[in-house]
């Protein structure tokens, strides 16, 4: 099982440490023949815009919306939950993969001055230290989408089938929960097809 | 407990810039052509180095209206310079809201002696550093980011180059060296023997360490992470470029694919001309000497 960590810019250093660490093989991945060979994708923190664009010059966007809909468990934080979402308030011209049925706005809890940590709970998994940085806020969520986890009344880790997505950061914490969570439903998907 | 500005939201923003390029802008139009491009951030100023070299004079922070006129153009994270050791014009940016503040050589010395006093402040900061002592003596004072000073304004990448080397050759030195000999070593740099011993554990700086000061080409930001560098600051090699929309979809795409030669090929083909350079050992000003 290999897991890959969009590289094209952002922290994915990070998320492939955190990979690691859970003894998953993991590798950076930047362009089309990188992505066919993995089992899971991550879609790191970084600048969506940036992110974006760079996805959108290469193909590599259009390859990720194409292995979305056959089934690859994608996990985005932060810029990738913007990148995931079906819309994005204010910027509806923004590039990106439209593959959840959530609209998110973004820095919506305000400048980088006005980011924060916070402990929250997490369903199935307990108490989490969540990293929220320029972070986008879901103001709107489609009926097949789980809350995993909650802000002032805010989701902010949700999950829609094989599709994952957080506000925060989990890959700046030591803890590993989250990713593995998400090892696990690569690790599902992975057996069924076999 | 919802906590703001701590050392993990501030170091952590720094990350989420890496493999990205931050340009310098001088008003609402050019932060446009940037984020359109894909710049992770963009840097407010008045003038660009090549031009505040040229005007001579005191340089300073760029006017509240400049800044502000920036922040509403793009929805990407807004920098801006303050003075080294100017601590008013820090917390004069960081109640206007500047996402993170630069405190910057290329601007005028405000303290001959010191440097701001970062931790007490909300707002993260980017230091220059031409060494391994400079860069943990920043982050010893709170500097969330470092950057090689280089030589700004001038289109030459050689002293971001000797800087970003300098810095990775005392980093593999120091993680060669036998724990007795750090007290030793962190007195000969002038750092704190903490963060040198920090810097042996993870073979690393403790925080994202950026190119800057120079880079002109998408060779240029490629050499950079080539060297180490997490991501480049591009300042006057943008917008004093022949055709810079073009420049800056090529240094974004160049500081990602630094290490696929075929992408820098195609990426470096249909670039336009670049700014003019200049030689250091004709410069006046050398804008690297400043800081302590």
């Amino acid at each position: 099982m290999l897991i890959g960590v969009l590289a094209l810019q952002g922290d994915f250093r990070e998320h492939i440490w955190a990979l690691q660490r859970l003894g998953v093989e993991a590798f950076a991945v930047k362009t089309v023949s990188d992505l066919e060979k993995v089992d899971g994708l991550i879609i790191p923190g970084g600048e969506s815009t940036s992110i974006g664009r760079i996805a959108q010059v290469t193909g590599v966007g259009e390859k990720i919306v194409q292995l979305a809909k056959e089934g690859l468990p994608i996990y985005g934080t932060c810029a990738g939950m913007i990148l995931l979402a079906k819309r994005i308030v204010d910027h509806p011209e923004q590039y990106s993969f439209r593959l959840m049925d959530i609209v998110v706005q973004r820095n919506a809890y305000g400048r980088q001055i006005e980011s924060f940590e916070v402990y929250l709970d997490v369903a199935r998994l307990g108490k989490v230290k969540a990293v929220f940085i320029r972070a986008p806020k879901i103001v709107e969520l489609g009926k097949g989408v789980e809350v995993l986890a909650s802000y002032e009344n805010t989701p902010v880790l949700v999950q829609q089938g094989k599709l994952l997505a957080s506000s925060f950061h989990p890959e700046l914490t030591d803890d590993l929960r989250i990713h593995e969570y998400f090892v696990k439903m690569v690790a599902d998907r992975h057996e069924s097809v076999r | 407990m919802t906590e703001k500005g701590t050392w993990l939201v501030k170091k952590g923003f720094a990350e989420m810039f890496k493999g990205g390029v931050i340009m310098d802008v001088t008003n609402a139009e050019q932060a446009k052509i940037a984020e359109e491009a894909g710049a992770v951030a963009v840097m407010a100023l008045e003038r660009v180095p090549a031009d505040i070299r040229k005007a001579g004079g005191v340089a300073r922070m760029a006017s509240i209206a400049k800044i502000k006129e920036i922040m509403d153009a793009v929805s990407i994270p807004v920098m801006a310079k303050v003075r080294i050791g100017h601590i008013a014009e820090a917390r004069i940016l960081e109640a206007l809201g500047v996402d993170f503040i630069d405190e910057s050589e290329v601007l005028t010395p405000a303290d001959d002696r010191f440097h701001i006093n970062k931790h007490e402040f909300k707002v993260p900061f980017v230091c220059g550093a031409r060494d391994l002592g400079e860069a943990l003596r920043r982050i010893a004072e709170g500097a969330a980011m470092i950057r090689t000073k280089g030589e700004a304004g001038t289109g030459n990448v050689v002293e971001a180059v000797k800087h970003m080397r300098r810095v990775m050759d005392e980093i593999r030195r120091v993680q060669t060296m036998a724990d007795e000999e750090l007290v030793s070593y962190a007195k000969e740099i002038g750092a704190p023997v903490e963060l040198v011993r920090e810097v042996k554990r993870l073979g690393r700086l403790p925080v994202v360490n950026f190119a800057a000061g120079g880079v002109a080409t998408p060779a240029d930001a490629a050499l950079m992470m080539m060297l180490g560098a997490d991501g480049v600051f591009v300042g006057s090699g943008i917008f004093k470029s022949k055709e810079p929309a073009k420049m800056a979809r090529a240094m974004v795409l160049a500081v990602t694919y630094w290490n696929d030669p075929e992408m820098l090929l195609k990426i470096s083909e249909d670039i336009g001309e670049p700014m003019p350079g200049l030689e250091i050992g004709t410069l006046e000003v050398h804008m690297q000497e400043r800081g302590w």
